[in-house]
């Protein structure tokens, strides 16, 4: 069984020459059955995997990954966690899994370096002052903890935030946002599900499923075919193609989103913020790397590569805000690969194949969501019927119109 | 010991003497040395602090590949964190402090982390620090982490950008990167060749190698001399290129000034070339790979083509006494070049058991010990290596045996060599291992080519060939591969692969046993290859030290992505002209300079610079938007609409076009008729709104709302190209052709008469919602007789250059009648009171005709038009949708727009019913108005709300809309 | 990226603007189709990993828009064509 980690077996190992580390999660070999899949090693499916576990007693569960765990969009994005969001269906979905993140690190027995450091968004003329204002009451109605701060008060509160072409107005501080280890939190959850029986086995593509009268009996894999009759899927960025083997499209297209680090500093900005007159955002990892992140590139890709001319809108968005990070000089930029919808909120619950369950949809900000997204797919891969906090989030709505439009009302890049 | 100035080196001028300061003494050097070879020069050797464990560091490297000698380069504004002492060229007054060294690099306090390195290895947060929780221990963490300090202020400095095409870009300029440019250059085609550094000729420059049976620098001499008078070739030193993109794009960036004293610097400090180019000719070179034994991260330790380069270009010494240990020829032949300027050299360590007779021979004749089959096992020393310990290996790679001790004050390293592939790989290329130098080599790609040591092609006479055009097999002897020294299976937990995060052999062990084996989870979780050396060290020996853990081959564990930029680069110059105005230009009114005259308060709306209002002095800008507002309901007031949108629309088809694309019918429009319009987008959701004239049968004229019109116009011919193609239609936006004025007030036909005009202006022969041409104070107008304020208002456009004497001529013309200019504060609390929709404010992605009281007009249209078939989906039927109503409060103080309406019978704690849109103090009722979209609003008009903001509550009312003039007789006179 | 502008030539990427999805098609009748399929035609899209069909606008150049066949995995445009022009049949690599 795992080593329970703490200082102390940090001591023990470190007098023993630390060959005493077990594998954080073991190289699981699949079996010809489970009593649940999941399709997708990154935070959702191992939450997911985790939950189904822990909450809900099955014991007999794999994960498939194509690749190597936390791979996707965990290990790519620039790790904000918020819920700083207009609808009441949202806020209170990402409220939920924001708490589930701040005991995250003891619940997993895992360091997952959740860092409370409040983000900022700011109002940058009039009217981007009255939709702020309308956003922060909406958070406030809806149970969020939010401080709003006008004028130069704002940039009294934000060391160094000297904007240049875009005033500062206002600026709306979510105390409880914050940033984690993303990596970690795929790695806790893997190591804390593995820990409950649940096989993970990496290297495992799914090509295909056993489909049945509509109903789903289980997976062919590049390791052969498993059964099953509760399958999930988190595969977020590559939903699509992931449908299309399935037999169904989704109201989803796959965009890169572009991130970027600078060289590591010593501290010089404890927050994050954004300014939505330019998209750009920026905070400073505890390595002391700038971590920005911008708007979505234009046009569908699946490439996980960054370009030029995002890397100069985001450059420029950074300098009005902090002239002096001009000098600092720019270490990295990637992408990752996003599910955008047409309302910037997630999909989560059935799909058109019985017994096959969707997580995705989750636009430029799954991570935030990923406690709240696994418990939620395993609330309904266990019971058969959505979570309260996820029954807005349903397929239907494309349907019926009935959209929760967050890109339009918050005005937040998502 | 320690080294110091020879003679030679082909980048130095001895005649200059350099002066510059070094972690607070005082130094010299000579024009042409880098930082790192001044400073060598002068016997340093202590450089730095390792991220981690604060131990104390040297130069390994000669290249931007140093991960040791990090710098905080000047001071105040001009400070530059975090540069590569080997990449800073020298200049009179250089300032230089060390990173990550307090109180000094001598003497550091964290340096005591290195006693509990054993506790805290690779990835040991993940462990620890739960309890209570993670803030307690964090602000510390951050504290130890980083490099060096961010600038404080503003950046002084401009940067460039320009774009460029070339048949050929040939980047690297060493042998193989000068004879490509040469090749390409000499058969007419457009070249661009480029070079990181100040100098030319690479890793041979200076050295006793023969290129083409010439010293190699005479070489390198008459290539740039040939390659200088070809009129197609351009050549470009201290151009670095940062990132290989899509199609051939190629970003450089090039250092104009840094390399100049800080008095000296004029203009752009670097620039950001963008260059596409036919082909991209990689001659990128190769990086050293260092072994990995106990301790090689003393000072002292060094790479031993670093040493040679050091020697070749500086005429710089490392060290007096030397023991060299390698698995390849390479470190033979820096052996030999150190020896003859003078270093003893104590021993030369191959790991190979027979290495090439020929080297033999030479090591014997100049009397050099050597060692076959052999490796460093642990360096001694503090600050500075004092001596090696080297050990025989056995078969399987492990040191064994008794232990041989060598006194030396330097050590050299040569593990291998890696082919610099990043900017093959960022654009996509594949790799592939060879067996031979154990490290991954570029597979071909269409449109790149690599050559010399990016090609593992390590053979000057090959590498010309190659040049030239022709393929090559290039045949390199064998490396031995030893990824990590020890006598065990288990790596030495003090053998460094990643020197500046202070991730060793051992640290890489640790992630194994835990599982972490893919080679993206061992980067991740130890931050291998993540320092700001991007990896040029650390990367393939961390990935041959999990190969031998794993007893995996290493193309079964493959390398991560290689990311740009290349080394790292200033943000700024990717923002190059985005600063201040710059990043995103002001559009300023026709009649800018006449607004600031009024005494107007300019703000962006929109895009646009709009007078906000006119404050006359000791006027709060209520007051004055109040006394604006009051002059246009009592007489007459003047505003400047120049941005509303404008876009016309002709053809046959036209009115049939703009019947698909608006809810309301326009083909029944007359001539010379306005009609207001509501278009949405095809999911149903309201997207402008405007007025649109008839100006002939087959021609209108669509109003927007400025914020829209480039996205409108767009659209109009989207639909048109992509799903009407038939449809003989033409539009265009003509927004900044026409400058606007618009006349409001009841006094306003009486400004109007006052002037000489061909139109006649009376009530019956121009009535509300009509428009005509003709000329006003000799100026050709078109004349809507629309109104946003709700009384009598003529909206005036003519040519953008004319506007000028209009304004005069109204104002003249308007003084006797009290003519006020106004603001579009003015404006928008006029048309609050109007009760008027403005699109942004009262809807937003979920808003719906019918939410907003066009119910009527969605239902009496029959045929089909963008967006109708969603305002038929079950949510837009429902009851109870959100609905534009008109709010009532008590007391002086307008609501607050974004505040929440919440029902008096509301049962759920949380949540609300709506929110307000718009909200202004009304002079003309004398009392607050607002809009505020509400849950099912239309039904509650007369019900009691409170008002939530920001946790404060207020009383108020659901009232109908509009709250002046609901008949609208003002407009009918 | 590149992008082969079939009335301008090869110009950069930062000229164009996307346009979605290729040989999308309006229902005919609006009115006589049922939400499951209008929620198809606004919301539902291949997405293809691979070669796609997408439309484009040279916006900052001749305002022309312009089918093309396009990889998402590496951004190569393997065809351009008119509006108007037949679809091309898509290669293996889908």
């Amino acid at each position: 069984m795992t080593t329970r980690y703490s200082a102390l077996s940090l001591l023990r190992e470190g007098l023993s020459g630390h060959q005493g580390w077990k594998p954080a999660w073991r190289n699981g070999e699949p079996k010809k059955a489970y009593d649940a899949i999941i399709i997708g090693g990154g935070g959702h499916g191992l939450a997911t995997a985790y939950y189904l576990a822990k909450l809900h007693g099955m014991r007999n569960i794999a994960l498939l990954e194509r690749a190597w765990i936390g791979g996707g969009n965990t290990g790519r994005n620039t790790t904000v966690i918020r819920s700083n969001y207009f609808f009441p269906e949202s806020t209170q979905f990402y409220d939920f899994a924001l708490s589930l993140y701040e005991g995250l690190s003891r619940e997993l027995n895992y360091n997952i370096m959740f860092s409370r450091r409040g983000m900022w968004s700011l109002a940058q003329d009039r009217h981007g002052l009255e939709m702020l204002r309308r956003s922060a009451n909406a958070m406030l109605r809806n149970g969020a903890d939010v401080e709003w701060v006008e004028g130069d008060e704002v940039l009294r509160r934000i060391p160094g935030l000297r904007p240049r072409r875009f005033p500062v107005l206002a600026g709306l501080l979510q105390p409880r946002a914050g940033t984690a280890r993303h990596d970690a939190v795929a790695w806790g959850y893997a190591r804390a599900a593995d820990s409950l029986g649940v096989d993970i086995v990496q290297n495992c593509e799914v090509l295909g499923f056993d489909i049945r009268g509509g109903k789903i009996r289980g997976v062919k894999t590049s390791r052969g075919d498993i059964a099953s009759e509760r399958v999930g899927m988190a595969v977020a960025g590559h939903s699509s193609a992931m449908a299309k083997l399935a037999g169904f499209r989704l109201p989803i297209v796959s965009y890169a989103l572009q991130a970027f680090v600078s060289e590591p500093m010593k501290p010089v900005l404890d927050t994050i913020v954004l300014s939505p007159a330019t998209g750009v955002y920026v905070s400073q990892s505890d390595k002391g790397e700038l971590v920005l992140g911008g708007a979505l590139d234009l046009f569908p890709s699946y490439a996980q590569r960054g370009s030029l001319p995002t890397l100069e809108q985001v450059a420029g968005g950074l300098i009005d805000m902090f002239p002096q990070f001009s000098r600092v000089r720019l270490l990295r930029q990637w992408a990752g690969i996003v599910d955008v919808v047409h309302d910037s909120t997630p999909i989560l619950g059935e799909s058109p194949v019985e017994g096959l369950y969707l997580n995705c949809g989750w636009g430029t900000g799954g991570f935030k969501a990923i406690p709240g997204g696994g418990y939620c797919l395993a609330h309904e891969m266990a019971t058969g019927s959505p979570h309260s906090l996820a029954t807005a989030f349903g397929l239907g709505r494309f349907r019926t119109g009935a959209l929760i439009d967050e890109a339009a009302a918050s005005g937040i890049a998502h | 010991m320690s080294g110091g100035r020879v003679a030679g080196g082909v980048a130095i001028d001895r005649s200059r003497t350099i002066r510059f300061r070094w972690a607070g003494r005082d130094y010299t050097g000579f024009a042409g040395d880098t930082l790192a070879s001044a400073l060598l020069a002068n016997g340093v050797s202590l450089f730095g602090r390792s991220f981690k464990y604060h131990r104390p560091r040297g130069l390994l490297a000669a290249g931007l590949d140093e991960p040791n000698a990090i710098v905080q380069l000047e001071r105040g504004a001009a400070t530059i964190p975090n540069l590569k002492a080997s990449y800073v060229e020298l200049y009179d007054e250089l300032y230089a402090q060390p990173v990550n060294a307090w109180p000094s690099v001598n003497f550091d306090l964290m340096a005591v982390n290195a006693l509990f390195k054993r506790f805290i290895p690779a990835a040991f947060y993940y462990k620890t620090f739960m309890w209570p929780n993670w803030l307690l221990f964090e602000p510390l963490i951050r504290k130890a982490a980083g490099l060096g300090q961010s600038p404080k202020n503003a950046d002084p400095d401009i940067y460039a950008q320009l774009s460029a095409h070339c048949d050929a870009l040939v980047i690297g300029g060493g042998i193989a990167g000068l004879a490509a440019a040469l090749a390409a250059g000499r058969t007419g085609r457009r070249v661009m060749l480029v070079t990181g550094g100040a100098h030319w000729g690479g890793r041979f420059a200076g050295s006793e190698e023969l290129v083409e049976s010439k010293p190699a620098q005479a070489w390198i001499a008459s290539a740039l001399r040939e390659l200088a008078d070809l009129p197609n070739v351009a050549l470009h030193n201290r151009t670095l290129a940062t990132g290989h993109y899509d199609d051939g794009l190629v970003a450089l960036c090039e250092r104009v000034t840094d390399h100049m004293p800080l008095a000296d610097r004029t203009g752009a400090r670097q620039r950001l070339w963008r260059v596409r180019a036919g082909e991209v000719i990689l001659a990128t070179g190769a990086f050293e790979r260092p072994l990995a034994f106990a301790n090689n991260d003393l000072p002292g330790i060094m790479l031993a083509g670093a040493a040679a380069v050091y020697l070749h270009r500086y005429g710089v010494l490392v060290g007096r006494q030397l023991v060299i240990a390698t698995n390849n020829d390479s470190g033979w032949h820096a052996a030999v070049s150190l020896a003859k300027a003078g270093a003893r050299i104590v021993a030369i360590v191959d790991a190979r058991t027979a290495p090439p007779p020929t080297l033999l021979a030479t090591a014997d004749a100049m009397g050099i010990a050597v060692r076959c089959g052999a490796a460093p096992e642990r360096a001694v020393g503090g600050k500075r290596v004092r001596a090696v310990k080297v050990a025989a290996l056995d078969a399987q790679g492990r040191l064994s045996g008794k232990s041989e001790h060598f006194a030396c004050d330097t050590l050299l390293m040569s593990g291998g060599w890696n082919p610099a592939v990043h900017l093959h790989s960022q654009a996509g290329g594949g790799l592939r291992l060879d067996s031979a130098l154990q490290s991954f080599l570029p597979n071909p790609r269409d449109g790149i080519l690599s050559l010399g040591g990016a090609a593992g092609d390590f053979s000057i006479d090959s590498t010309l060939v190659a040049a030239r055009g022709r393929v090559t097999d290039p045949v390199n002897a064998p490396v031995r591969p030893i990824w990590s020294l020890s006598r065990t299976a288990e790596p030495d937990p003090l053998a460094w692969v990643d020197f500046q995060n202070d991730v060793t052999a051992g640290d890489i062990a640790i992630a194994a046993r835990e599982n972490f084996r893919s080679v993206e989870h061992l980067k991740r979780y130890t931050t291998l290859g993540m320092a700001t050396d991007q990896g040029k060290i650390s990367n393939v020996s961390g990935i041959g030290v999990l190969s031998q853990l794993l007893s995996r081959p290493m193309e079964a564990i493959g390398t991560t992505r290689f990311r740009p930029p290349y080394d790292p680069t200033a943000i700024g110059v990717f923002a190059g002209h985005r600063v201040g105005d710059g990043l995103v230009p002001r559009r300023r009114l026709a009649l800018d300079h006449r607004h600031v005259a009024a005494g107007a308060r300019i703000e962006e709306y929109g895009g646009w610079m709009r007078p906000v209002a006119y404050p006359r002095a000791g006027e709060t800008e209520a007051q004055a938007i109040a006394r604006e507002v009051r002059a246009v309901r009592t007489g007459v007031g003047l505003v400047e609409s120049s941005p509303l949108g404008k876009i016309e629309v002709k053809g046959p088809d036209a009115a049939a076009f703009l019947d698909r694309i608006y809810v309301n019918t326009i083909s029944t429009l007359k001539p010379g008729r306005c009609r207001y319009a509501l278009m949405l987008n095809e999911n149903g959701t309201i997207f402008d709104d405007g007025i649109v004239t008839r100006l002939a049968e087959d021609h209108f004229l669509v109003g927007t709302t400025s914020g829209h019109v480039a996205a409108i116009a767009e659209i109009l011919e989207e639909w048109l190209q992509c799903e009407w193609p038939g449809l003989r239609v033409l539009t265009q936006d003509v927004t900044t052709c026409w400058a606007v004025l618009n006349l409001a007030g009841p006094k306003a036909r009486d400004v109007l008469d006052a002037l000489d005009s061909s139109i006649d202006f009376g009530a019956a022969a121009f009535p509300h919602m009509q428009h005509r041409e003709g000329e006003i104070a000799g100026i050709r107008a078109r004349v809507a007789r629309i109104s946003f304020s709700g009384e009598l208002s003529y909206e005036i456009a003519v040519p953008w250059r004319d506007v000028d004497p209009l304004w005069t001529a109204l104002t003249a013309a308007g003084e006797p009648h009290g003519l006020t200019p106004f603001g579009i504060e003015a404006l928008m609390t006029m048309r609050i009171e109007k009760g008027f929709l403005h699109v942004g404010s009262e809807t937003d992605g979920a808003t719906q005709p019918q939410d907003v009281g066009f119910a009527a007009l969605l239902a009496k249209k029959k045929s089909d038009f963008i967006g109708r078939r969603s305002t038929q989906r079950p949510d837009s039927l429902r009851d109870g949708r959100r609905q534009l109503v008109g709010i009532a409060v008590d007391g002086t103080q307008p609501a607050e727009v974004g505040a929440h309406i919440v029902g008096v019978g509301r049962k759920a704690a949380i949540g609300s019913d709506g929110w307000i849109t718009s909200s202004a103090w009304s002079p003309t009722i004398d009392a607050p108005v607002a809009l505020a979209m509400v849950n099912d609003g239309a039904a509650r008009i007369g019900e009691a709300v409170r008002i939530w903001d920001l946790g404060r509550w207020r009383e108020g009312r659901i009232v109908e809309r509009c709250r002046y003039d609901p008949e609208g007789a003002r407009l009918d006179v | 990226m590149l992008i082969d502008c079939p009335w301008c030539g090869p110009r950069s990427e930062r000229e164009f603007r996307c346009g979605g999805e290729g040989h999308i098609v309006r229902p005919e009748t609006p009115d006589a189709v049922d939400d499951t399929v209008w929620a198809d035609y606004l919301f539902y899209r291949d997405n293809p990993k691979g070669l796609g069909y997408e439309r484009w606008l040279h916006r900052f150049g001749c305002g022309r828009w312009f089918n093309v066949v396009r990889s998402t995995t590496d951004h190569r445009l393997a065809a351009v064509y008119g509006m108007s022009d037949p679809r091309p049949e898509l290669g293996g690599d889908r």
